[in-house]
């Protein structure tokens, strides 16, 4: 108990170190694009894919699990719909990118740590937290909300998909499910959501990443942790969030 | 000038720094020596502000470093430019941004000058041609120079390095050795270097401190260790047969 105060702690400092004035908003501004496209626009196509083939596959589910003659045929769509907006493409597409963008923070800044980059920067005179960490926080917080929203299209053409070549409905049953009863919060609430998981898994990647000590087994493990703690701390809060916006 | 006085350091109870006092005088190569673990590391990251003396002063030109304000000691660590062991180049940038970066996070100079300053320090370190390749695609003592470049930028009144010599062949050992010492005369900076290559010693040791279990042993010049009587530095300097037998001829030598 009193280690995980301590690392909280130690978590608070950083995030303190970190949210101060960039010493130069040239640098700031060039980081900033550079870790938009190496955290955001790379991710597009794993968000895409992913969400295509959940879409989809959500539609078929339905379809073949709830089939009764009592229930409306643009259930399918309706509950597609409510999962992709409520949970998918909020909650669970950000555990998988805090696989993917959290090791990748974690093990990059892990990195420059043990081969000292990180030092070079301090004996520089820069403010290395603000410098290496700010940008990507900033960027997730940018690039995460239009994941989702790619994420929500995604699944709702791999839904229609399945109508168009798997002929598993009617696409005009699909796409009235789909628009029955459209409610417009549940979009901001994905979106308000996606704002807490992509400061979760930049700051708390980069945390492990920036504090690692040793060498490469022990990067490794700030990776992994990263991604657990990541993981944990995303399924709490949408636990949280889901109260308060629901 | 930079004068160390009484400094202590402990980690976890176990004292790594005991008491040490030195100074280092502008425009020359000042080497600190000693066996792995001896504490030659820890001072220096102690005098470059990288971790804080439990005791003790540093100072730079009569400024205290160990109890000055944020604002004080980033105005010093500006002046001060550092050669890593591991050459702790960017990875995700050229050559040419590498020795760009302290520029363009500190200068207020036009892209154009920027670049030409940057130039300028690359060619200074015989790496002309080399400025759009990235670190991993150099070799180590390419990186190591890279480093130097970087390192003088700024123009730093102050140049620390940490092993310098680390992993390089004897060969390229000596270019590096020279290059620092060159550039130590050329803008009469602090030089203070952290090594355990014996040719280094040899070569460019115009104050040389020793090192051991945290202690100051021995201090004087490259010439005085051949007839110093500190068993601790003659048992660390001539370890091997071939400096054994290098010493008799020198002492030979200074006789005749």
């Amino acid at each position: 108990m009193i280690k995980a105060i301590k690392t909280f702690g130690k978590y608070l400092m950083l995030m303190g170190k970190t949210f101060t004035i960039p010493e130069r908003m040239r640098m700031f501004f060039k980081q900033y694009l550079k870790e938009m496209e190496q955290l955001g626009v790379n991710s597009i196509g794993i968000v895409l894919l992913i969400s295509f083939f959940i879409g989809a596959v959500i539609t078929i589910q339905i379809k073949t699990n709830i089939e009764s003659a009592w229930m409306p045929r643009w259930t399918v769509g309706y509950v597609t719909r409510e999962i992709m907006l409520l949970e998918f493409s909020s909650s669970i597409m950000c555990l998988i990118l805090a696989g993917k963008v959290g090791s990748n923070i974690a093990s990059e800044l892990g990195t420059m740590r043990v081969t000292q980059q990180i030092d070079a920067l301090e004996i520089m005179g820069v403010n290395s937290a603000n410098y290496l960490i700010l940008p990507k926080i900033m960027a997730m917080l940018t690039m995460i909300p239009i994941l989702v929203i790619f994420s929500i299209f995604s699944g709702i053409i791999g839904a229609f998909c399945t109508c168009w070549f798997g002929g598993i409905l009617n696409a005009v049953d699909l796409e009235y499910g789909i628009q029955y009863e459209f409610k417009e919060w549940f979009v901001w609430s994905g979106i308000i959501k996606s704002f807490f998981f992509a400061f979760i898994i930049s700051s708390v990647s980069s945390f492990f990443g920036y504090t690692v000590e040793g060498g490469s087994i022990e990067v490794g493990k700030a990776s992994t942790d990263a991604v657990v703690c990541c993981s944990v701390l995303i399924l709490f809060s949408d636990l949280i969030l889901s109260k308060i916006l629901a | 000038m930079i004068e160390i006085r009484n400094i202590e350091k402990q980690f976890e109870g176990k004292t790594i720094l005991s008491n040490i006092n030195a100074t280092f005088a502008n425009g020359m190569t000042n080497l600190i020596i000693g066996q792995s673990g001896s504490g030659k590391t820890v001072l220096m990251k102690c005098i470059v502000g990288l971790l804080v003396p439990d005791h003790g002063e540093i100072l730079y030109d009569g400024r205290n470093f160990v109890h000055m304000g944020k604002k004080e000691k980033k105005q010093i660590q500006k002046e001060v430019g550092m050669i890593f062991q591991s050459a702790a180049l960017f990875d995700s940038m050229s050559v040419l941004e590498n020795v760009m970066f302290p520029l363009d996070m500190f200068s207020n100079d036009t892209q154009h000058k920027r670049i030409d300053r940057a130039m300028f320090c690359l060619d200074r370190v015989n790496l002309k041609g080399a400025e759009n390749k990235f670190p991993g695609e150099i070799s180590g003592g390419m990186q190591k120079r890279v480093a130097i470049a970087r390192a003088i930028a700024l123009n730093p009144r102050y140049l620390f390095c940490d092993e310098p010599n680390s992993g390089l062949d004897p060969k390229t050992s000596l270019v590096i050795d020279n290059l620092i010492h060159g550039i130590t005369k050329e803008y009469s900076m602090t030089t203070i270097i952290n090594t355990h290559d014996m040719n280094s010693v040899m070569g460019i040791g115009e104050k040389v401190i020793f090192i051991q279990e945290g202690k100051k042993e021995w201090e004087g010049t490259k010439d005085c260790i051949f007839t110093s009587q500190n068993k601790k530095l003659s048992d660390f300097i001539f370890a091997s047969d071939l400096l054994q037998k290098v010493k008799k001829m020198e002492i030979n030598n200074m006789k005749d």
